[in-house]
Parts: C-alpha cells; sequence; structure tokens
C-alpha cells in the first residue's frame, strides 16, 4: 500500500514535469538496458557517494541481511516515469541516530522528527544518485517526496518486482539496508 | 564581505541546516536566515522579508522548487535576487527548465561545501 502511494507520488510528478511528453517523443526505452538499469555496482556508486559527501564517512558492503534491531526506520522513495518502483532504506534505530548525528552535528537519544527527516533526506539523495547513473532514466523517471515509517516488528512486502537489489552497508558500527524495487519497465 | 540575507526552502529541515551549514563554510556572512518548507511558504515570506540570496529544492508538496521560481518572477518579488536550485534531480532536461524558469545556479544533492562555495560566492559577488 505504502509502496503504491509512493509510486503513485512519483508518476504524477513525472507527468507534472512533463516527462510523459518527453518520452513519447524521444521514445526513450528502458527495455533493451535493463542490464544497465539493474547494474549493483550503480547502487554501491550512490551509496559511497551520498554517505562520504553528506557524512563524511566510507561503507562497506556487508553480506546481508541487516542484523534486527526492535525497533527500526524505513523511508521509501518513489519512482515514476519510464521505471516505476521505489528505493528503500532501512536501518535501526541506533543507526539512524547515528546517521542523523553525523548529518546535523547533533546527538539524538530518542527516533525523533529531525532523525525521521534525515532518514528520508538520505533516501531521497540515493534514489536520485541511482537514477542519476542510468542513461535517460535521470530526465525520464521523477521522485516522490519521502515517506517515513518507524516502529517494531513490521515488514514491506513487494509483490513479484521485475527486478530487485537488496544490499546492506556498514560505517563504523552502524549497518543499513538499500533496497531498489522496480515493478515496472517501459 | 557584506552581509547575507539569505532565504533556504526545502521540506527537510535537515537539509535546509546543512544548507546553511555549507553556506557559512562556504564564508557566506550571513546575518539572517529564513527558512521554508515549500514553495507556498517561501512566497509568504517574501511579501514580508528582503533576501539577498534564495537557495531551493525542487522536489516538495504544495507548490515545488520550480514552481515557486516562476511565481516569484510572476509576482514580481525578489526582483534580482539570484535563485539557486539544490536538488537531487540532475538531469540536463531540469538543469534547462530551471534555468528557463529564472535560477541563476543548479546544485545537485549530494553536495559538498566546495560546491556551494564555488556555485553560490560568484553570484553573491556579483549582486
Amino acid at each position: 500500500m505504502l509502496l503504491n502511494g509512493v509510486r503513485f507520488a512519483a508518476i504524477a510528478r513525472a507527468r507534472g514535469g512533463g516527462i510523459n511528453e518527453m518520452e513519447q517523443t524521444m521514445a526513450v526505452s528502458l527495455r533493451e538496458s535493463v542490464q544497465v538499469v539493474s547494474d549493483p555496482q550503480n547502487l554501491d556508486g550512490s551509496v559511497d557517494e551520498v554517505f562520504q559527501m553528506m557524512l563524511g564517512v566510507n561503507c562497506v558492503r556487508i553480506p546481508g541481511p541487516l542484523e534486527t534491531e526492535p525497533e527500526s526506520v524505513t523511508a521509501v522513495v518513489g519512482f515514476g516515469g519510464l521505471l516505476s518502483g521505489a528505493c528503500v532504506f532501512k536501518c535501526g534505530s541506533s543507526a539512524a541516530r547515528k546517521i542523523a548525528a553525523h548529518m546535523t552535528g547533533m546527538e539524538f537519544e530518542e527516533i525523533d522528527d529531525i532523525v525521521k527527516d534525515g532518514i528520508g533526506e538520505i533516501c531521497n539523495m540515493l534514489a536520485g544518485a541511482w537514477k542519476g547513473k542510468v542513461p535517460n532514466l535521470a530526465a525520464n523517471c521523477g521522485l516522490s517526496v519521502p515517506a517515513v515509517i518507524t516502529g517494531r516488528d513490521y515488514n514491506l512486502h513487494v509483490q513479484a518486482p521485475e527486478f530487485q537489489l537488496r544490499h546492506a552497508y556498514q560505517f563504523e558500527d552502524a549497518g543499513f539496508e538499500v533496497t531498489i524495487v522496480c515493478d515496472g519497465l517501459q | 564581505m557584506s552581509e547575507i540575507r539569505a532565504l533556504i526552502v526545502d521540506d527537510s529541515s535537515v537539509m535546509r541546516k546543512i544548507i546553511e551549514r555549507s553556506l557559512r563554510q562556504a564564508g557566506l556572512n550571513l546575518s539572517v536566515v529564513h527558512e521554508a518548507g515549500s514553495g507556498t511558504e517561501a512566497l509568504e515570506l517574501l511579501k514580508t522579508k528582503d533576501v539577498d540570496l534564495i537557495l531551493s529544492d525542487i522536489n516538495m508538496p504544495s507548490m515545488d522548487g520550480l514552481e515557486f521560481l516562476r511565481q516569484i518572477r510572476a509576482q514580481n518579488l525578489a526582483a534580482g535576487v539570484p535563485v539557486v536550485m539544490i536538488t537531487t534531480e540532475s538531469s540536463e532536461e531540469h538543469v534547462k527548465q530551471a534555468i528557463q524558469a529564472g535560477a541563476r545556479g543548479y546544485i545537485r544533492k549530494p553536495f559538498t561545501a566546495e560546491q556551494v562555495k564555488e556555485r553560490v560566492l560568484p553570484l553573491v559577488d556579483a549582486a
């Protein structure tokens, strides 16, 4: 439901930005370049870029799945246009607080609105960086504004995506997971 | 450097703080920093406050950054004030749309303080 919501928002944004008209005139298709779109290195490169530039830290890829904490934070940014789907960022409470601390220079005792806002923005930048690495996708795929979920014992279920990339990373002792879900490619 | 009154428009309060910090790191002497969470909020603010520099996101709820740019020109607000877009959208098409709407600069998120310095300082010096 949430994924559908952010995806529809991204589609609406793509249409508002004239992306539909662009698709028709340019007859752009990503179908033939699915290998490029699903290249795992694009996701690794996006994570490096965002975390180095915005937090000043280097991330290493770790074997997933991530060790779960009782409380976690998940941010979702929808893709709409030539590709529909979402970028999902998930981490435990301690990692979320650490990420927000690096971004703001403040310390956080709990998952407050600033932490949620920071995690949403990280997901937004990851989605933007990732789509920017694929020719044609940067201009022909809109992003929704981030949606952020916090809580305990929840799962995000995606039905039969066209492809999915799920990578886990770590900096210092903070682990997080980034998933690119593609449920439609034109 | 003379004092600068800046307006930062972004739906993320964390990003607004990061942008402000980057401007200070770039050497700007900020006397006042106004913040707005959307284009709508920023337009209202510009009706009562004078600013010397505007930095705006594009993807925002309520009114996005491109529409905000068009509206400040249409309503003749902040005449001559340089506007720099700071956004995750980085395609040439987005840059073109922003420039056509009146932006004087474009910075892609994620960004470094050095990039902010390179793109913003010349605009402020020229003003």
